[in-house]
């Protein structure tokens, strides 16, 4: 079932937009979020109720229909699904094999950061290596941005997506516009 | 301010035909209030040069005149102070480093009240009493008079320039990068390395402390490469890994600390040479480069030679003179004397001589210099005087003369001059390799300490190798380039002629040794002498650590660059030990200073640290709710209506909820999912209380404890389904707590089938508490039956609110009175807050923030981790023994709640406080006594925990942890406070309601 909500839902970030140096900071828009725990053997099922094979490598992650699924430990990741009638949570409630699937749709935020700059906006705060080799586009992890925990997800060469917790978003979108006039 | 366009280009000292700048554009600047014109690409020392100015600060301690030393990063004496406006006022800028820009405002520091005329001169006279040591013995005696006198004295007087009073109103930025060669130095070993590391495609950084590329091409006028002349070669060079992607140039960027795993930190200066830098761009960026390889072509730093009044005005070091004349078309002076130990001298003499600088003579302490230079130098006619030695300087404010003396002694002769040049030969930069943890190996035969052990992937290439010549450097640089990318290339840069350096000596010069009382000095910025050196050996100083120490020789912001190793050597040569046993000092980061800005970089103002908002915030903001800090979270304190203060809006909201209903933000309450078929196994291991049999659809208070038994945390718990809890923390425990139960899961207890999921931020929590709370939910919820026998106190229902938004609806209480705490998904908070809102000012609500909270917790006795806790309670001393499972065999504590001390009579236990008059409140964290009569000190049998005035009840009430609380029920015990004894007595902590009917409906 979709929500038929009619009551206003106000998010995080609302408003915000910047384009600083070439380089477009851009609220993510709503998207149903699951943390999603399992053993590698229930990694079969699973996958098949999500649709997509759950990645096993660290730093990596999977992608059909615009459903992700990101590797954040080996045995944690993270579903990500911004399609309007998509509901991972109940694709995975059939699912018997041990895991738990637990509801972060509104726990996390997503601001998209992109434009040619864009690894050295987000550099300005996170230590991860964003070369193209070293984080190509699908690459994801779990590592900071400034004095917050992020997300990190390169979804095109120039294109990022950082999922940090609601009440850090102010704080992560106004490091990324001030990251940016510094590039 | 001075402006372009009304300057004459003022070039009393540019030499026409020298240098690089010709034609650059004319602009203005002011030191101390003078106006005067240099040119761009000048730095401030240069431009100063060229208008004849030598004296531009006193010393730190004799506060002798001094003129610049150097014409690079390692310059010890000219300090000068820039001021952009009134906030930007940066003190200790090296003049040799800060580049010119039009409207320069610079002046000179440490002198009062006139640069040329300087009161604290004095010193200079009296300088026995300034010897090594003397802060040590001068001012030990009469034992108070330190802190009151000598220290403030001290304070004013020492120092070098005055840090600005306004804050910093520029930017600064940080980036992270990594790369596969990291290249200090872009010199022509690094240019090399470069060259040879960027043919292979792998990702390069090379960064250099100067405006441009070049390193010691800058003044080398015989260097030739590729069939060009040094620096046009090396410009060329840069222009090419400019043009490549896999290549960063960084210049004006100083690598000031070299750390662990590779990791060197970089900083850039962006602005600071602009006239007008825009406010949005940083002034300087923090570069964290962590690097596969670095290749440090760190260069060289020419010394001094050590000899009495080697300090004055106009005494440079060779390559400085050089620089000036070479790059940037200034001659130093125009009768100019050279003292040296080795051959680098004699370039810059025939450079100045053919320039038409008179040069004055060579003073050589080696007995027979002989080298093509020196006969180059003599058939242009430069007097050469070898086996002499300069013993001596006159001239107060420049140096006017130089007296040469045979090295044995003998007649003296006094030569006229306007500048001295000296060299005593070369030290190799090893700091960042030192710093790297890098092992540096004494060279005998060269005087040098150079790379020997290293503990990173690195390599020095170049003249802070030991290389002696400019083909030895750009082999060494190529080399390593190829061997940091495992490749060979072929194009490797071909010297067609260049310099060579190397030779000299450490130590004081003839004619400055231990039989002399002279002013020799080994450190300008520290201003200490070969004479306070030897000093600190005499007084038992065996070490060069301590010597460093009791003469602070090294120790001023230019850390010794070009005294360390003269220190060292008189050392040695009093202790009659060779060098390397009596040691060297440790390299420590930074090279050079470094500004807080680029530490801070982007973590000020708003960015200092978050700040958390819950999804209500905004509305709280509209409603003129006053906030306090907790933790990172802004949470509404109280909301006051026109015309109140605290205390008349927190009495109306507790009176409020107590008599209709008060909705409350809850949202910032720790929140975790707990999932998996082992999930009450896990519960019943991490809180005190029994969960096995506790129905889907209930919620049970649940204590968390330490292994040592003390409370750690507590909270609600619903349990959602058989293998579902949704667990609540304090607010500020969430994280830790979160922590300490993952730590349990992964070592302790692995084998559950359990997971752990922060749900803080998932639910925006709306509290409504209140004997109407239930009327004001019943109209919007959708699907859940909220009656009193549907859904009793203690309970969780799962369903939807205000038209489908879903909510784990909690039947729940912090007050005493019926309450429900509705959880909606974050983003519908603020619009499901304010639909109850709607609903509830039919029934008079209020909005009710954390103080009342916290006051009508109070009024029923509930306590609050943190505060009625201090970290050494108990369930038992709280009162709280009926949340122990009592046949529980085990849970986090158990163990620790058996301790003898923990069972032991007399703990402190909470108990409540009235006191004997109603209107007096208790301060929260007040001793409390029992004989208010004994001598002070007192002995403290507890303390005031918490304490309001509570509308409701009429009076103060009070919570407090009291020795043997519990059986002092009815006692009366005393509050000793600065203006008298407060009387209380010990009550139950339950101060409304005791009965507990109002819970229930």
């Amino acid at each position: 079932m979709v929500e038929a909500i009619t009551v206003k839902r106000r998010g995080a970030l609302d408003h915000r937009l910047e384009t600083i140096n070439g380089v477009s900071l851009q609220p993510a828009k709503p998207a149903r979020r699951v943390s999603l725990r399992a053993e590698p053997d229930g990694l079969a099922p699973l996958s098949k109720a999500l649709g997509l094979d759950l990645p096993t490598k660290p730093k990596t992650s999977a992608l059909a229909d615009g459903r992700s699924a990101l590797w954040l430990g080996p045995d944690e990741w993270l579903v990500i699904d911004e399609s309007e009638d998509a509901e991972p949570l109940k694709d995975l409630a059939e699912v018997t094999v041990l895991h738990s699937a637990v509801d972060i749709s509104h726990r996390n935020v997503a601001i998209i950061v992109s434009g040619s700059k864009a690894a050295d906006v987000i550099n300005a705060g996170c230590p991860q290596d964003l070369g193209l080799q070293a984080f190509p586009v699908g690459a994801c992890s779990r590592t900071v941005l400034g004095k917050i925990e992020i997300v990190l997800l390169r979804t095109a060469p120039d294109t990022f997506r950082v999922e940090c917790w609601r009440s850090f978003a102010d704080y992560a979108f106004s490091y990324l516009s001030d990251a940016a006039r510094g590039v | 301010m001075a402006t372009t366009t009304t300057k004459r280009f003022a070039a009393t000292h540019r030499v026409a035909g020298k240098g690089r700048l010709a034609g650059s554009a004319a602009l203005g600047f002011t030191f101390d209030g003078q106006t005067y014109a240099g040119v761009q690409g000048d730095t401030l020392a240069s431009a100063l040069l060229a208008n004849g100015v030598h004296l531009v600060g006193r010393s730190f301690k004799y506060h002798r005149p001094r003129g610049f030393l150097s014409a690079g990063p390692e310059e010890p004496n000219a300090l000068v102070g820039i001021h952009r406006d009134a906030a930007r006022k940066t003190p200790n800028v090296r003049a040799t480093v800060q580049e010119l820009y039009d409207g320069l405002t610079a002046v000179s520091q440490n002198r009062w009240p006139s640069l040329a005329y300087d009161v604290g001169a004095v010193n200079n006279i009296g300088s026995p009493m300034f010897s090594a040591g003397f802060y040590y013995k001068t001012f030990m005696w009469p034992k108070d008079a330190w802190a009151k006198i000598y220290e403030p004295r001290i304070r004013e007087a020492a120092g070098l320039g005055v840090a600005p009073e306004r804050p910093d109103p520029d930017t600064y930025a940080q980036r992270f990068a990594h790369c596969d060669v990291l290249i200090v130095g872009a010199g022509p070993s690094g240019l090399a390395a470069a060259l040879a590391a960027a043919e292979s495609g792998q990702r390069v950084i090379l960064c250099d402390e100067q405006p441009d590329v070049g390193g010691a091409l800058r003044y080398e006028s015989g260097a030739s490469i590729e069939g060009q002349d040094g620096w046009t070669w090396a410009q060329a060079a840069a222009a090419s890994l400019l043009a490549r992607d896999n290549v960063r140039v960084l210049t004006r960027t100083t690598a000031f600390g070299y750390y662990a795993q590779n990791m060197v930190g970089l900083v850039e200066r962006v602005t600071e040479h602009l006239a007008h830098p825009d406010l949005t761009t940083p002034r300087e960026r923090l570069w964290q480069v962590r690097a596969k390889k670095v290749i440090l072509a760190a260069g060289a730093i020419e010394r001094h030679m050590v000899f009495a009044d080697n300090d004055r005005p106009g005494i440079m070091l060779v390559s400085a003179a050089r620089t000036y004349l070479n790059h940037y078309g200034v001659a130093v002076g125009r009768n100019v004397g050279v003292f040296t130990a080795n051959d680098s001298a004699y370039p810059a003499a025939i450079d100045l001589k053919k320039a038409g600088v008179n040069i004055a003579a060579i003073v050589d302490i080696r007995d027979n210099p002989s080298s093509a230079l020196v006969e180059e130098a003599r058939s242009l006619g430069i007097e050469i005087n070898a086996g002499r030695t300069v013993t001596g300087t006159d001239g107060r404010l420049r140096v006017s003369s130089m007296t040469v003396q045979a090295k044995s002694g003998g007649p003296a002769r006094k030569v006229p001059i306007d500048a001295l040049l000296m060299s005593s030969g070369w030290t190799p930069s090893v700091h960042l390799f030192s710093q790297s943890r890098g092992k540096v190996a004494f060279d005998e035969p060269t005087l040098r300490f150079l790379p020997g052990i290293y503990a990173q992937d690195c390599i020095s290439v170049g003249a802070c190798n030991g290389a002696d010549s400019l083909d030895a450097t750009v082999d060494e640089g190529f080399a390593a380039g190829e061997k940091a990318v495992r490749a060979t290339i072929s194009a490797k840069p071909k010297v067609d002629k260049g310099e060579t350096w190397g030779g000299g000596m450490l130590g004081a010069s003839p004619g400055s040794g231990p039989e002399q009382i002279v002013k020799a000095f080994v450190d300008f910025q520290n201003d200490v002498t070969a004479k306070d050196i030897r000093q600190a050996v005499r007084e038992g100083m065996r070490s060069i650590e301590h010597v460093k120490r009791f003469t602070t020789n090294g120790m001023a912001t230019d850390q010794g660059k070009t005294s360390n190793l003269h220190g060292l050597a008189i050392a040695a040569e009093v202790l009659d030990k060779p060098i390397p046993a009596v040691g060297l000092t440790t390299f420590r980061a930074p090279y050079t200073p470094v500004t807080f800005g680029s530490i801070v970089n982007h973590a000020k103002g708003e960015l200092f640290d978050p700040t958390r908002r819950t999804p209500m915030h905004g509305w709280e903001e509209q409603q003129g709710a006053v906030f306090e800090d907790v933790g990172q979270w802004k949470r509404a304190w109280y909301y006051p209506r026109k015309g109140e203060d605290m205390h008349a809006a927190v009495n109306r909201e507790c009176k409020t909820v107590r008599t209709s209903a008060g909705i409350f933000d809850a949202s910032t309450l720790g929140k975790i999912e707990i999932v998996g078929p082992d999930a009450a196994k896990f519960m019943e291991l991490l809180y005190t209380n029994p969960w096995a049999k506790l129905e889907a659809g209930r919620c049970r208070y649940g204590i968390m404890l330490r292994e040592d038994g003390f409370i750690y945390d507590d909270g609600v718990v619903g349990r959602l389904s058989d293998h579902r809890f949704h667990v609540t923390t304090t607010t500020g425990g969430a994280p830790r707590v979160m922590h300490h139960m993952e730590d349990y899961l992964q070592t302790e207890f692995p084998h559950l089938d359990v997971w752990l999921t922060s749900i803080t931020e998932q639910w925006a929590v709306i509290a409504v508490q209140g004997p109407k709370s239930r009327d004001i939910l019943q109209s919007l919820v959708d699907n859940i039956d909220i009656s009193d026998a549907a859904m009793p106190h203690m309970s969780v229902r799962e369903g939807t609110i205000c038209g489908g938004v879903p909510t784990r609806l909690f039947r729940m209480s912090f007050t005493g009175e019926r309450g429900f705490e509705v959880n909606v998904p974050a983003d519908y908070g603020r619009a499901v807050w304010e639909a109850i809102w709607e609903e509830g000012k039919k029934h008079d609500v209020c909005a009710y923030g954390t103080e009342a909270m916290h006051v009508l917790r109070a009024e029923k006795g509930y306590i609050i981790v943190g505060q009625d806790t201090d970290g050494t309670v108990t369930p038992g001393d709280a009162g709280l023994d009926w949340a122990i499972g009592k046949k529980k065999s085990d849970f986090v504590g158990i163990r620790g709640l058996t301790r003898p001390d923990l069972v032991a009579p007399g703990r402190r236990q909470l108990v409540g406080l009235r006191t004997k008059d109603p209107k007096t409140v208790l301060e929260e964290g007040a001793q409390i006594v029992d004989d208010p009569k004994q001598p002070i000190p007192m002995k403290m049998i507890g303390f005031v925990t918490s304490s309001y005035w509570s509308e409701n009840c009429g009076r103060s009430i009070a919570m407090g942890l009291v020795e043997g609380g519990f059986g002092r029920m009815g006692e009366t015990l005393h509050v000793p406070m600065p203006d008298g004894v407060i009387e209380v007595e010990v009550c139950k902590p339950l101060f409304f309601d005791e009965k507990g009917e109002r819970l229930n409906g």
